[in-house]
């Protein structure tokens, strides 16, 4: 249901700032929400000062330098470090995006802020509840369905078919996307978002996959699907640079195509 | 407070099998007001700052008439038709279905008054 205003206990304060580091020649500013759930406090934004000239180029180096010199407290899920887990999505100076791979110096303002994924529950500080974002993947049934006899070598695939895969296959489900998207913001309970929507376009158009039609039935829906209104949010905001847009536009195509 | 499984929460009530024929029907009448909007405005704007016996005759011609007729026609059935993914949006619950319901009846009966005004125009 839509929301304008933040419910009383989400409303975000200031919070501390966090001494300069001693010594540092070249500080940046970075402002980080922090929300404890076991305080029983208001999220607030805490200020901090990072040595430029001691800290890697990328925005999860500067969180990790933090949490490792200024403030342990810190948290956030980080893992591969060069955008292949999907780990460190957060939204950054106001862009959905992986942490490892956003340079600080893509950043044209003085501070950095940075927020956990927009409307999403949070588990503490800038880690999203993503529960129900997995359990919509799981539900489009990510994984090849066959109802033929397994083949004794493997199943075979032409290239032009591989190829159909490409700029769908890449995507890390980091839930950049998704928390992109006003529809998925407002009805995310039963639209399914562009995330899970890209995955179940990369098996309906798989050519070894043989529940096509059960796919796109299960697709069939004013809620799950068609609460995309192409507002193309989740193209621009995505990381690995793949348009999930693109591939809700082919399963429309595709229902229409069934249909007329 | 549920106990449902993340599952349960996230398949809900499982597909309803429609939505492609609303769709459908959206890009339809889409394309239709692509083509009808700018024969109304060029068949409408000559008419404009005429005397009522001027306007009379204009509308008794078939080509504007039928025109009018037409836009109001095709262009309320798809303001409804969008009016109603609107309030799916935005609204829950009963207010959800008497929304649809009102917003229906202003279509349709918007619909109604113009073409009316239109056929004793014309006729």
């Amino acid at each position: 249901m839509v929301q304008f205003t933040l419910p009383k206990n989400s409303k975000i304060r200031t919070g501390k700032t966090w001494p300069k580091p001693e010594g540092a020649k070249k500080t940046r500013k970075f402002q980080i929400y922090r929300w404890n759930p076991d305080d029983g406090e208001n999220p607030r934004v805490d200020t901090y000062f990072v040595d430029m000239e001691t800290c890697g180029p990328m925005v999860l180096d500067a969180l990790i330098k933090i949490k490792n010199e200024i403030d342990p407290t810190l948290t956030f899920r980080r893992s591969c470090r060069e955008g292949i887990c999907g780990s460190c999505a957060m939204n950054i100076d106001g862009i959905n995006t992986l942490a490892c791979i956003y340079g600080l110096d893509e950043i044209s303002s003085a501070e950095v802020k940075i927020y956990p994924l927009p409307h999403m529950p949070v588990v503490k500080d800038l880690i999203p509840d993503l529960t129900h974002f997995y359990a919509q993947h799981a539900s489009i049934m990510p994984w090849l369905e066959t109802k033929t006899n397994r083949p004794a070598k493997e199943w075979k695939q032409s290239i032009e078919d591989r190829k159909k895969l490409d700029g769908l296959y890449e995507c890390v489900m980091c839930a950049s996307c998704s928390t992109a998207c006003p529809s998925y913001w407002w009805n995310g309970d039963r639209y399914l978002g562009p995330a899970a929507l890209l995955h179940a376009y990369r098996w309906i158009i798989d050519s070894r996959d043989e529940a096509t039609g059960q796919r796109l039935d299960q697709l069939e829906d004013p809620f799950k699907l068609y609460r995309c209104h192409t507002i193309m949010n989740c193209t621009k905001t995505c990381p690995k640079g793949l348009n999930p847009a693109k591939a809700i536009a082919e399963i429309k195509k595709m229902m229409v195509e069934r249909a007329v | 407070m549920a106990f449902l499984t993340d599952r349960k929460r996230a398949v809900g009530w499982g597909s309803a099998k429609s939505g492609t024929e609303h769709f459908w029907a959206m890009k339809k009448s889409s394309v239709a007001l692509l083509i009808l909007v700018p024969l109304f405005v060029f068949t409408f704007g000559p008419a404009l700052g005429g005397t009522y016996e001027e306007i009379l005759a204009y509308y008794a011609r078939p080509f504007p008439a039928i025109v009018a007729a037409l836009t109001i026609l095709v262009g309320f059935h798809h303001f409804n038709m969008g009016v109603q993914v609107l309030i799916e949006d935005y609204v829950h619950g009963l207010w959800e279905k008497i929304l649809i319901l009102l917003m229906t009846c202003v279509s349709y009966g918007a619909a109604a008054v113009g073409i009316f005004a239109i056929a004793k125009l014309a006729l």
